[in-house]
């Protein structure tokens, strides 16, 4: 009889010899369901990335405009020698790094509220304030930004009916810095009240048991521990900066170059694919350099 | 203690009121009556949706959008939950670094991914379509249902499954009864979260839809040129709706952020 059974195309026998085959072997389950994703990933991804940097090394033809590929380093020595893209990449990574650090600053007592004080029901409420923005259109939020510094705006309209003069913040860099500053501070918000959130009670009672006062028990306890999340909140608005080109193209009014908006016209308008490549090679650099240094520091776990 | 309590939850406020008002701004300028956007708005009009429902161009792109975003939702879907299961299930050598590449589209700028893709379409003699900018999305879409289905995966027990096989269940039967409903809302969740994130995109969009027309490219292309922007104003409200209601459904499912994977 049982012979029958097993010769018999019986496919719930087949589907379970197979399952008990895969849960003997975890490995083949292992490579069957990763294959996929990371095959996906790799061509696409890894392979394009790869493309890019490749391709940092060719140079346009100056009369055809098409990609010559001549392997050279004239884009690069360019980079460095040519002040104008000095000074463009020092800017970029000065407004990453101030909006990085205002972001901190406005984030970090939110999150505390949100995390140790506010009450459950509270709590829930203002996630979801700040999850909200997080996820809802940047291009709008930065869309809004222009009509409310434009010099019909609201923000002169707020400040003359107080009696104060216009601001004349449209189209500057200070301008681009709030802006900045504020599409990225939810991803500030969220990782620095994960990780205030996830500190024990009891070591702030420890704290004020061994004799420490508000301030020390802020400084010693708290911050040491909410450091990794600001560190991973970092990622992002320094990430997120260094890359953008619309906040400049929007707000910023074209004044003032960014690698961003430089590398979007190079490809955009001069079709100057290597030379955009190069360039783009130096976010990819720092954000390097700055993951390294963030793993070091933990804020991985806080991600 | 009371008055940093206090000065805490005063700051809160501020920051909130910082965060929401450019939203609320944006989303009163649709029903402007003039086509000056300043402010105070004087008139009052619903007249905009009418006229952006009737722009073939609006149509065209909203419905490449929608199409965009479900294409690169389903792909994120497939790929992102069988990369968690298996990173969640089995230690193996570089599955650190299999983690890591996942993040990787989030983690560096935008425009790098854009330009790669758009390298590598050149490079392998793509021609844009639909399928170039699915593929631009899908890469920062896995990553976030892999973050929603690897956070539940971790909350569950184990055990469970293990009953299940004891129980005599195949593998079949042990997904449709034991693993899909303790998944299904994480993967729901997902799914919202990476259509709302689709649905928005801008940079990458740029550098791989080549000719074609997304909403947010088509807003961008008129904020820049100055044009329709009554017209702009009415889409953007839409846009805000569209993005808002799926975190909002997903943040009920979840109560995940969807960007943290909660341990």
């Amino acid at each position: 009889m049982t012979e029958v059974v097993e010769a018999g195309p019986s496919l719930r026998g087949a589907r379970l010899r197979l399952s008990a085959a895969l849960w003997r072997r975890p490995w083949l389950k292992a490579a069957g369901l990763l294959a996929l994703p990371v095959l996906a990933f790799l061509v696409v991804y890894v392979g394009s990335l790869a493309a890019l940097f490749v391709s940092s090394f060719w140079q346009v033809d100056a009369f055809t405009g098409k990609v010559v590929h001549d392997w050279t380093l004239d884009n690069f020595s360019t980079i460095i020698h040519d002040s104008v893209y000095r000074q463009i990449i020092l800017r970029t990574i000065l407004m990453a790094a101030a909006v990085t650090l205002t972001d901190a600053v406005l984030a970090f007592p939110l999150a505390f509220f949100m995390a140790r004080i506010a009450p459950r029901r509270l709590r829930l409420v203002l996630f979801v304030l700040v999850l909200l923005p997080l996820w809802s259109s940047y291009l709008v939020r930065i869309y809004s930004w222009r009509l409310i510094l434009a010099k019909n705006g609201a923000l002169n309209w707020a400040l003359n009916s107080i009696g104060l003069p216009d601001a004349g913040l449209a189209y500057t860099n200070t301008a681009m810095w709030i802006v900045f500053s504020y599409v990225w501070l939810p991803f500030m918000i969220l990782p620095v009240y994960a990780a205030l959130e996830r500190i024990p009670q009891n070591y702030l009672e420890a704290s004020g048991d061994l004799g420490a006062r508000g301030w020390r028990t802020f400084r010693s306890v708290i911050l040491p521990l909410a450091l990794p999340g600001v560190i991973a909140g970092s990622i992002f608005t320094f990430s997120l900066t260094l890359g953008d080109f619309i906040t400049p193209a929007l707000v910023g009014g074209g004044k003032h170059n960014f690698i961003g908006n430089v590398v979007e016209e190079q490809i955009g308008i001069n079709g100057n694919v290597p030379f955009a490549a190069a360039l783009a090679s130096v976010p990819v650099l720092v954000m390097g350099i700055y993951l390294v240094v963030a793993k070091r520091l933990g804020a991985f776990e806080a991600l | 203690m009371r008055g940093t309590r206090i000065g805490l939850a005063v700051w809160t406020v501020l920051v909130m009121a910082f965060l929401w008002i450019p939203i609320l701004i944006i989303m009163v300028y649709a029903f402007n009556g003039s086509v000056l956007q300043t402010w105070p708005i004087e008139s009052w009009t619903f007249h905009w949706f009418r006229v952006a429902w009737d722009e073939p161009e609006v149509r065209n792109s909203l419905w490449l959008s929608l199409k965009v975003g479900l294409a690169a939702t389903a792909i994120a879907l497939v790929l992102g939950s069988a990369a968690s299961f298996a990173i969640h299930r089995f230690s193996f050598f570089g599955r650190e670094s299999i983690s890591f590449l996942l993040l990787l589209p989030i983690a560096l700028p935008g425009i790098i991914t854009g330009m790669a893709l758009n390298s590598f379409y050149v490079f392998a003699g793509v021609s844009f379509s639909i399928w170039t900018i699915v593929i631009g999305h899908a890469t920062f879409c896995v990553v976030v249902v892999y973050n929603n289905v690897l956070a539940r995966l971790r909350r569950t027990s184990p055990s469970l499954v293990e009953a299940s096989m004891d129980l005599g269940a195949d593998g079949w039967q042990t997904f449709r009864y034991v693993i899909w409903p303790v998944l299904s809302t994480a993967l729901i969740a997902g799914g919202l979260l990476a259509f709302a994130l689709s649905f928005d995109e801008v940079i990458v969009t740029t550098f791989t839809a080549g000719a074609q027309t997304t909403l947010p490219i088509f807003i961008l292309d008129n904020i820049q040129r100055g044009q329709q922007l009554p017209v702009v104003n009415a889409v953007v409200f839409v846009v805000i709706l569209l993005t808002v209601i799926p975190v909002v459904i997903s943040q009920r499912l979840t109560h995940d952020s969807g960007l943290l994977s909660s341990r």
